[in-house]
Order: C-alpha cells, then sequence, then structure tokens
C-alpha cells in the first residue's frame, strides 16, 4: 500500500465525518494555540526584558586597575594606575563581544560655578561619548562631545538634570559658559532626567565632560603609587599637563633607568567602563578582555592581573533565572495542553474504532493486512493532529496579534517555535493513536464482519 | 461445462484434506464445529454450500476464504497449502485470490459506489496508478450493470444495485475464487433473483463462485450442492465429474 494512498484514504475517512474531525482536533487545535500565543508572548516579555536589563547596565562591565587582592593593606579603589587610554583602543579593536568602550576619569567635591551660582556636584565625569550609549543615557538638548574635542582637551561639558535645576533655576544651561576649578568649561548638552539610582544617589547631580580635559586640566595625575605599572607604553615629556600634585618623573633606582624604559603614564586613566554585546555574552567579554588587557600589560603567565573586571552578576543570575523559570512554565503548561488533546484525540480514535469495526473487517477480508490497518489508523490520528497543530499555530499567532494590537503587549513570533509545534502535534498523533491504531489491528476479521 | 475447464482438470482448486475444527470455551472444553472434512473443488465449479443454523457452513467457508484457521488438516488452495500460512500471506491471498460478497453488501457509507470496487486495490502489490485503478473500477461496474450509478453513495442505490457494487468490488482483482455468504438474505426476491442471474453470468465467465446459503431455492442456482449436517458432510462431496465416473 503507498503513502499517498494511505494519506488520500486517511483524509477521505476523516472526511466522511467533518464535524468529529473538527471536534476530535479542537483539543490539539486549543493546546497548540495556547502554546503559540504564550510562547509569543513570553518570547515577546523576554525580549522587552532584556532591553530594560541592557538599559539597567546588565550587560555593562567596569574594569578598574589593580588586581583584586593585594597582600597586605587594600589601598583605596583606584590608588593604583595600570589602566591606559591604549588600553581602552585595545578592547575595541579586538574584543567580539564588547559593543562600547568608555575610558572613565573620575573627580569629586568640585565647585561648578556659574554667575553667582556655587554648586558641588556629586561627579565630575571625564570620559567619551561611549558613555551615554553605554549607560543608555540621551542628550536631551544641545549635544555631546565630540573625538576632536576629546583630543583636543577642549573645555566643554554636559550637565545632568538636578544641576539645570539648581545652577540655572531650569533655564536652559546651553551656550553658557561655567567654571570649574578656574577653568572655563562651555556647556553644550543637557541630560536628560536618570533619577536616583539603586544607592539612592542623584544621578543627574553630574558634569560629563571629555576625559582628556578633566585629567590634564582639573584632576592632573595622582600620585602614589604609580610604579605599580607595568606597562611598556610610554609618554613624552611633551604631554606632561598643567594641574596640582602632579609627579612629573618619579623616582628611578639608578639601575633601573639605565636598562630600563618604565615609565610611569601620565595619562592613567580610573576605570574603563564597557558593554558587552547582550547581557549573556558578559562573560565572554570578561574573557576576552582579561586575555586582551593582559597582553597589553605585558603579564607574564602565571603573574596576577593588575586590573580586575566587575559586572552585575547579581541581576544576571536573576535575570536568567527568571527566563529559565518562564521558559520551564510555559513548557510544564504546553505538556498539560497537549496531552490533554492527545487523550482527546485517542477516546475520539478509539469510538472511531469501534464504530468502524465492520469496515475493517471488510478491509482484512479484501486484503489489508495488520499493518495496513495500523498504518490507515496512525495515519489518520497523525493527519488529524497535524491540521490541529496547524489551524492552532495559526489560531494562536493570530491571538497573540490581538493581544498585541489590543493591550500592546510586546510579541515575537518564533519560526523555530512554529516548525516544533507542528512536529510536537504530529508526534502527539503517532503516540495517542497508536493504542487505537493497535486495537483495531488487532480485531479478527470474523468478529469485525459480524460486528452490529 | 465451460472453457477453463480443460487447463486445471488435473489439479483441483480448493483441496481440503481432514480439516477439523473445534472451537474452545472456557479452558478444557472444545465444540468441534467441523469434523474430517475431505472435499475438492474445480476450476469453474459453481458450489452451494447449505446445512441448517448451526451446521457449520459458515466456518467451512471463513476457513475456505482464509479468514479462519483450522485447528487440524490441510486446505490447499491453488496448488498451495494456506491453512498455516502466516497472517500477512492469508491477507495477500485474500486479497488476490478470494473475493467476498456478503449478507449485508458492507459498503463503505458517504463513498461513491466506484471508490467502493476500488477499495481493494489499496492492498495488492501490484502498483496501480490512481488512473488505472479507476478505469479497472469503471470496467468492473459497467460488467455488473451499474456503468451510470458510479458516483452514487450507497445510500442512493438500491439493495440490489449496493449487492451488484459489492460484486463488482469482489472482482476487481480477478480472483480465481468468489465466495457469496447469503448474497440474498437482506434483498426481496425480484431483486433476488436479479442478482443470482448475476452469478449465473459470472459463472459462465468461468469464475469459480460458492454461494453459502440455508435456503434451497438459492442453493438450487448452483450446479452443485454440498449439505452439511452437525460438522459433516452429507452429500455433494463428489463434484458432478467425479460423480460421474
Amino acid at each position: 500500500m503507498t503513502i499517498s494512498g494511505t494519506i488520500t484514504g486517511s483524509i477521505r475517512a476523516l472526511s466522511r465525518n467533518p464535524t468529529r474531525a473538527l471536534l476530535t482536533m479542537l483539543g490539539i487545535v486549543i493546546g497548540i494555540g495556547a502554546v503559540i500565543t504564550m510562547m509569543e508572548i513570553g518570547q515577546g516579555a523576554d525580549a522587552a526584558m532584556k532591553q530594560n536589563m541592557e538599559s539597567m547596565g546588565v550587560n555593562t562591565l567596569v574594569i578598574m586597575p589593580g588586581a583584586p587582592r593585594v597582600p597586605g593593606g587594600k589601598r583605596e579603589q583606584g590608588s593604583a594606575m595600570s589602566l591606559q587610554p591604549e588600553d581602552c583602543n585595545a578592547i575595541r579593536q579586538e574584543c567580539t563581544n564588547v559593543s562600547f568602550v568608555a575610558p572613565i576619569v573620575n573627580s569629586s567635591g568640585l565647585q561648578f560655578i556659574f554667575g553667582n551660582q556655587n554648586w558641588t556636584p556629586r561627579q565630575v565625569i571625564g570620559t567619551n561619548d561611549d558613555y551615554f550609549r553605554i549607560r543608555d543615557w540621551e542628550i536631551s538638548e544641545g549635544r555631546s562631545f565630540t573625538q576632536r574635542e576629546i583630543d583636543r582637551r577642549e573645555c566643554v561639558c554636559v550637565v545632568g538634570q538636578t544641576i539645570v535645576k539648581e545652577v540655572f533655576g531650569g533655564s536652559s544651561p546651553v551656550d553658557s559658559t561655567v567654571r570649574i576649578k578656574n577653568v572655563n568649561f562651555k556647556v553644550i548638552g543637557v541630560l536628560e532626567k536618570k533619577g536616583a539610582n539603586m544607592m539612592g544617589m542623584d544621578e543627574d547631580d553630574v558634569v560629563i565632560a571629555p576625559w582628556t580635559t578633566i585629567r590634564q586640566r582639573i584632576t592632573g595625575l595622582k600620585t602614589g603609587t604609580a610604579t605599580n605599572t607595568k606597562s611598556t607604553a610610554t609618554t613624552t615629556p611633551g604631554s606632561v599637563y598643567p594641574g596640582e600634585g602632579v609627579a612629573y618623573y618619579p623616582e628611578q633606582a639608578e639601575n633601573l633607568s639605565t636598562d630600563t624604559l618604565l615609565i610611569p603614564k601620565f595619562t592613567q586613566i580610573d576605570q574603563i567602563m564597557v558593554s558587552a554585546v547582550s547581557p549573556d555574552k558578559v562573560d565572554a567579554a570578561s574573557a576576552e578582555i582579561t586575555a586582551v588587557l593582559r597582553s597589553a600589560h605585558n603579564l607574564p603567565e602565571g603573574k596576577d592581573n593588575d586590573f580586575h573586571i566587575r559586572n552585575s552578576a547579581a541581576f544576571m543570575e536573576a535575570f536568567s533565572e527568571t527566563t529559565t523559570q518562564m521558559g520551564n512554565l510555559l513548557l510544564a503548561v504546553a505538556l498539560i495542553s497537549l496531552i490533554v488533546g492527545g487523550v482527546g484525540i485517542m477516546n475520539i480514535m478509539l469510538v472511531s474504532v469501534t464504530e468502524r469495526t465492520r469496515e475493517i473487517g471488510l478491509r482484512m477480508a479484501v486484503g489489508a493486512s495488520s499493518r495496513d490497518i495500523l498504518t490507515q489508523f496512525l495515519v489518520e490520528s497523525m493527519i488529524l493532529c497535524a491540521i490541529g497543530g496547524i489551524i492552532g499555530i495559526i489560531g494562536g499567532h493570530g491571538a497573540a496579534l490581538i493581544v498585541h494590537s489590543w493591550k500592546g503587549w510586546p510579541v515575537l513570533a518564533n519560526g523555530g517555535i512554529m516548525a516544533g509545534a507542528f512536529l510536537v502535534s504530529t508526534i502527539v498523533g503517532v503516540v495517542f493513536g497508536f493504542y487505537p491504531a493497535w486495537k483495531a489491528s488487532r480485531l479478527d476479521p470474523i468478529e469485525a464482519l459480524r460486528y452490529e | 461445462m465451460n472453457s477453463t475447464e480443460t487447463t486445471t482438470n488435473d489439479v483441483p482448486l480448493i483441496r481440503l484434506e481432514h480439516i477439523d475444527k473445534a472451537y474452545r470455551l472456557g479452558s478444557e472444553l472444545q465444540v468441534p464445529v467441523l469434523k474430517d472434512i475431505n472435499l475438492e473443488i474445480r476450476s469453474g465449479e459453481y458450489v452451494a454450500l447449505t446445512g441448517a443454523s448451526g451446521s457449520g457452513k459458515s466456518t467451512l467457508m471463513n476457513i475456505l476464504g482464509c479468514l479462519d484457521r483450522p485447528t487440524g488438516g490441510k486446505y490447499f488452495l491453488d496448488g498451495t497449502e494456506v491453512g498455516s500460512a502466516s497472517n500477512d500471506v492469508r491477507a495477500l491471498i485474500r486479497n488476490r485470490k478470494i473475493g467476498f460478497v456478503f449478507q449485508s453488501f458492507n459498503l463503505l457509507p458517504r463513498t461513491t459506489a466506484l471508490d467502493n470496487v476500488i477499495m481493494p486495490l489499496q492492498y495488492t502489490n501490484e502498483s496501480l496508478s490512481a488512473k488505472e485503478a479507476k478505469k479497472r473500477g469503471e470496467e468492473m461496474l459497467c460488467r455488473v450493470g451499474l456503468a451510470e450509478r458510479m458516483h452514487h453513495h450507497p445510500s442512493q442505490l438500491s439493495g440490489g444495485q449496493q449487492q451488484r457494487v459489492a460484486i463488482a468490488r469482489a472482482l476487481i482483482n480477478h480472483p480465481p475464487v468468489l465466495f457469496a455468504d447469503e448474497p440474498t438474505g437482506n434483498l426481496d426476491s425480484k431483486t433476488s433473483v436479479d442478482v443470482m442471474k448475476m452469478f449465473d453470468e459470472l459463472h459462465t465467465q468461468g469464475i469459480t463462485i460458492i454461494l453459502v446459503t440455508h435456503s434451497f431455492e438459492v442453493a438450487h442456482y448452483a450446479k452443485r450442492i454440498i449439505q452439511l449436517k452437525d460438522g459433516e458432510i452429507v452429500s455433494g462431496v463428489y463434484g458432478e465429474q467425479e460423480s460421474a465416473l
């Protein structure tokens, strides 16, 4: 018996009682439809959540100078100096899992003067344009600074909403000239409101300027443990810049000065902020950065890192846990609905086998083997389930779209899940159709022909 | 008697040797239904199996039709022993060598006469295209005189017409033997005559027909009557040729 013959025969048998075929399918239709709808809504929610998480900084990594653990008394954060702007370039060029890299120079307790207003911002940050993208922070007015302004150490800055409110009385500060530590800055942009961070600190109480400007015109180079650096990159005396407390050249031991070029940088940066391409790539990005920085810092095998990387591991965990739990929940619902649908199929197929006992007897009498009968009923239940699955997929997708347009929930259609649902519905047909089909194939033709 | 006689004179189409059949009731009690049946039927014969109800004629027909297995003895159909063949082999034999006509027609409901007729072709081992199958079905329906009723459903046909569709279905694979189990049992006397005329016609075309009936009227259409009583053949063991010898 040919496969196409079996299939057309089964379709003909099913079409002899279309109402019942449709009612039988209903279980599978609802089951698969519910799965598809929930999957699409779930995936949409997942994607939306991922985006939220990203804007909350889940995929952000912060590279701090200094080993994570040093023997003896621990020193103040940032007191080790091992990060250079060259490191930023290396990360940007060599790490595939990294999307943005921002060098950061921190400073605080500086006075910000405009006219007769005097304010001490919580933070004065020197960085580059990537910083706004990593923090997902829009410029609401004016513009961000350009690479050219960074290169030329221009005195431009972007201010947060708190400063607009407190110093400028709510009026636009763009193009105003302000003074920070006796250096005149031009305000070129205003950041949109961010609110307090998770520690309750006002994120909008901030002034952001090119990192070169802050480092070279405002803070200068911190002294202290500068000799810790292992970098081989060199700076020329020409890059010496003004500022207080600058150690132009640290003292070198006699023997070192002759045979080494280990000169501390004047361009140390306090941190590097990096964003991974997606929250689940944070670990990969971290590994890449470690490798790149170790080679950039010429750290031999076995030597501790002279930097450490922080990420939002707790966030990450919560995020992945939520995703996994949601996936499991959906899977459980899918499984239950499919079992219910499958039992419905089995029930009706059993009824159908009983009802068609004489037909089975006749088919056997005209030469159908048990295998032919088994195949026929299996194919019938498979076709029922497959058609039910297709209707369910279409209906479920439609329902998801209705929910989307009605409630505005994000939905995400997934071809893979649809194909999977179709496959699963067919498998349900085989699994739950097997017992009735087996029962049909075991009928005695004489008894079956006599059945009333 | 007819044209096929000459070719198969030596080997009978059907030969039963010491066929026993007993049904088991419970674990020990055995009810014998057929006792030591020896029978030969030649190709082209028109035979009626008769007997009162309970005489074992239906059981004998089921064994002859490869639907049931004998408990003992040997059954040769067309020269091969089929009583102990596997189920799949017997299914194939039913398909290729045997046609069945039932008392209650057993047509598939909501299926056209043509589709009913070509249904057995699904199970043949020869690969016929849908077109060829349809053509053969149409030929068969013409042969039973239902050419213009091909696309009617059984519910739109009279009892006699339904039985003729069933006959066309039984003949679709050109089987050498046609079994008819009370073919007129559900028909009125006028259509019964029509159907029996049909069998006569098929007989003259050379098909071996085995009729199972309790009615003497019907049995007398046949050329040879085998009478059973309590599981034994009481008359008609020998066909016309044998008895003539």
